[in-house]
């Protein structure tokens, strides 16, 4: 019956025909959903439980309530929390003022320089952080290749402490850290017209003076965001603070790894963890007041 | 450009040189470190010498660990390629509330600090009897991957022109048919670059295996770390030089394939 009316114009035919499409386009978005599955499954099942539980743990090992927390005040914890905001606070200020630096020659440079000077950037990005460490390990330790070039060279007569102290460990996170320190201020950089500090010129402002009150305030979004980056990839830091650190620089994932894996104080390791993320969290949402977070991630 | 005459250009600009070069310093300086002649983690004396990668080559235990971080990375890297992908066109088709949870939760292992995943992987494979199987490791290493694929495929969607899926559809062609023969070869280039990404997220992690890899699982960069701590001799500089070798490979094959495509 309903054949009758399909295309006959009456306002039921059309009607049928909606609803056609619209279930036909219901059983397509069914299978899209179904497309999800596989990601959703794996992330939530082996990555989002897993991180939950140590959350969880927190708070319920080894009795319930919030005993881990009191921890937070203890003088052993609070050393590392020191040292640990200490070297991040140091490594974030040194790459951003190199990181500035560079960005702004790179945006201020013809288009094939850009391309190679990005290249340099980038490159140190994919290789491995155990392989970066190390050659800075070989470079820095007393019988180092940097100790040795400097004592034939009659610079120095004792080798000098180069590592398994702050300087060694702020050494190797810098230069981990630069890419991700100067990209995204390379990226605020572009977008600043170059037509502003040029008028401002013409206006009769210095070199200076159009740098300082035209073109800085302008790259400030970039800065804020490149020190807030650099700031959160630091506090996770693991490979390079436990290699250049040799123990005597003791940051606060290397402090949880130790409590899990040496004394097994899960209470302790999983109460830093979840502070660990909370302090994450909180500045990513404070770095989302200034720009859009997703761009960064290459979401948008 | 007028102002590139400026000696505050010039500065910022050999600036800029010279941290480029301290970018590439410990990349470059570790090849020479590997062909030493001495005994110990220098530069080469004499001349170069190939004895440390001779002893790379034939040691079974280093042997057993390239063998067992390429098992680890090509499977890690397959089901991160397929549920990556996946989701990245499931999330460009349904758009709206769906899709942005999704895309935010895709996002979670590259904000969340690896050692609080290490933990809690740790604890949940201890239950399960994943420590030291090959199979947890893969999984840990697959999901991690996920977002790079995801975040690939996903740029590539973006600049997509989403009528020549629609032609294909209007055309009587399956949803399965227009993925296969319309989506896929398009994405072909962003499926490859993420697949790669992915294969070298696995190749060089270490945190995660030196806490679920137990007792039988001893990737390159395990081992290396254990070598580190203990021995200490040029091995360890061979080893370096081989993982950023394959790095390397897989970048230019990166290049090349993108390079074929445009």
């Amino acid at each position: 019956m309903a054949d009758d009316h399909r295309g006959s114009g009456t306002a039921a035919g059309l009607r049928e025909q909606r609803s056609l499409v619209a279930r036909r386009g219901r059983a397509e978005r069914r299978v899209y959903h179904l497309l999800l599955v596989p990601a959703l499954v794996l992330l939530l099942v082996f990555y989002v439980f897993p991180v939950a539980r140590v959350l969880w743990i927190s708070v319920s090992e080894p009795q319930p309530g919030l005993a881990n927390y009191a921890e937070l005040a203890s003088a052993s914890v609070l050393r590392v929390l020191g040292t640990t905001v200490e070297i991040c606070a140091l490594t974030t200020t040194i790459t951003v003022l190199l990181s500035y630096l560079a960005a702004y020659a790179i945006t201020h440079s013809s288009s094939r320089l850009r391309r190679i000077m990005l290249l340099g950037v980038i490159l140190p990005l994919w290789i491995s952080v155990l392989v970066r460490s190390f050659a800075w390990f070989a470079l820095l330790r007393r019988q180092g290749i940097v100790n040795a070039a400097l004592l034939q060279l009659g610079l120095i007569h004792e080798p000098l402490a180069l590592m398994w102290n702050a300087l060694g460990v702020i050494i190797g996170m810098v230069h981990y850290m630069l890419p991700y320190g100067i990209l995204p201020l390379v990226a605020n950089m572009r977008q600043i017209d170059p037509a502003l500090t040029a008028a401002a010129r013409g206006l009769g402002a210095s070199p200076l003076e159009a740098f300082r009150r035209v073109f800085l305030p302008l790259s400030l979004p970039g800065i804020v965001a490149s020190c807030v980056l650099v700031f959160i990839f630091s506090l996770g830091f693991y490979v390079t603070p436990v290699l250049l650190g040799g123990g005597k620089v003791v940051m606060v994932t290397e402090f949880i790894s130790n409590e899990i894996m040496v004394v097994l104080e899960w209470g302790t390791g999983t109460m830093l963890a979840t502070a660990l993320v909370a302090a994450v969290l909180l500045l990513l949402a404070l770095l989302s007041r200034v720009i859009d977070v997703r761009q960064l991630f290459g979401a948008k | 450009m007028i102002e590139s005459a400026g000696g505050a250009t010039r500065l910022s600009r050999m600036g800029a040189w010279l941290i480029v070069c301290f970018l590439l310093l410990p990349i470059t300086v570790i090849v020479p470190i590997s062909l030493t002649d001495r005994s110990y983690l220098s530069l080469p004396a004499e001349g170069p010498s190939l004895q440390y990668f001779v002893n790379f080559f034939t040691s079974a235990g280093w042997l057993e660990s390239f063998a067992q971080s390429f098992v680890i990375a090509i499977s890690a890297m397959a089901i991160a390629t397929v549920a990556g992908t996946l989701a990245a066109i499931g999330c460009w088709r349904l758009g709206g509330r769906v899709s942005d949870a999704m895309r935010f939760l895709m996002l979670v292992p590259m904000i969340v600090p690896s050692v609080v995943y290490a933990l809690g992987i740790y604890r949940t494979y201890a239950e399960l009897g994943l420590l030291g199987t090959y199979a947890g490791v893969i999984l840990a290493h697959g999901v991690t991957g996920i977002p790079y694929v995801a975040i690939l495929v996903s740029a590539a969607l973006a600049d997509f022109d989403a009528r020549l899926d629609q032609a294909a559809r209007s055309l009587g062609a399956s949803i399965a048919q227009s993925l296969i023969l319309v989506l896929l070869p398009i994405l072909r280039p962003a499926i490859a670059s993420g697949a790669i990404f992915a294969f070298i997220h696995s190749w060089d992690e270490l945190l995660l295996v030196l806490f679920i890899g137990g007792r039988a699982m001893f990737t390159l960069p395990r081992r290396m770390w254990d070598g580190i701590q203990d021995t200490l001799d040029p091995t360890m500089a061979a080893v370096a030089v081989i993982l950023l070798a394959i790095t390397c490979l897989m970048l230019a094959l990166d290049l090349a394939l993108r390079r074929r495509d445009i």
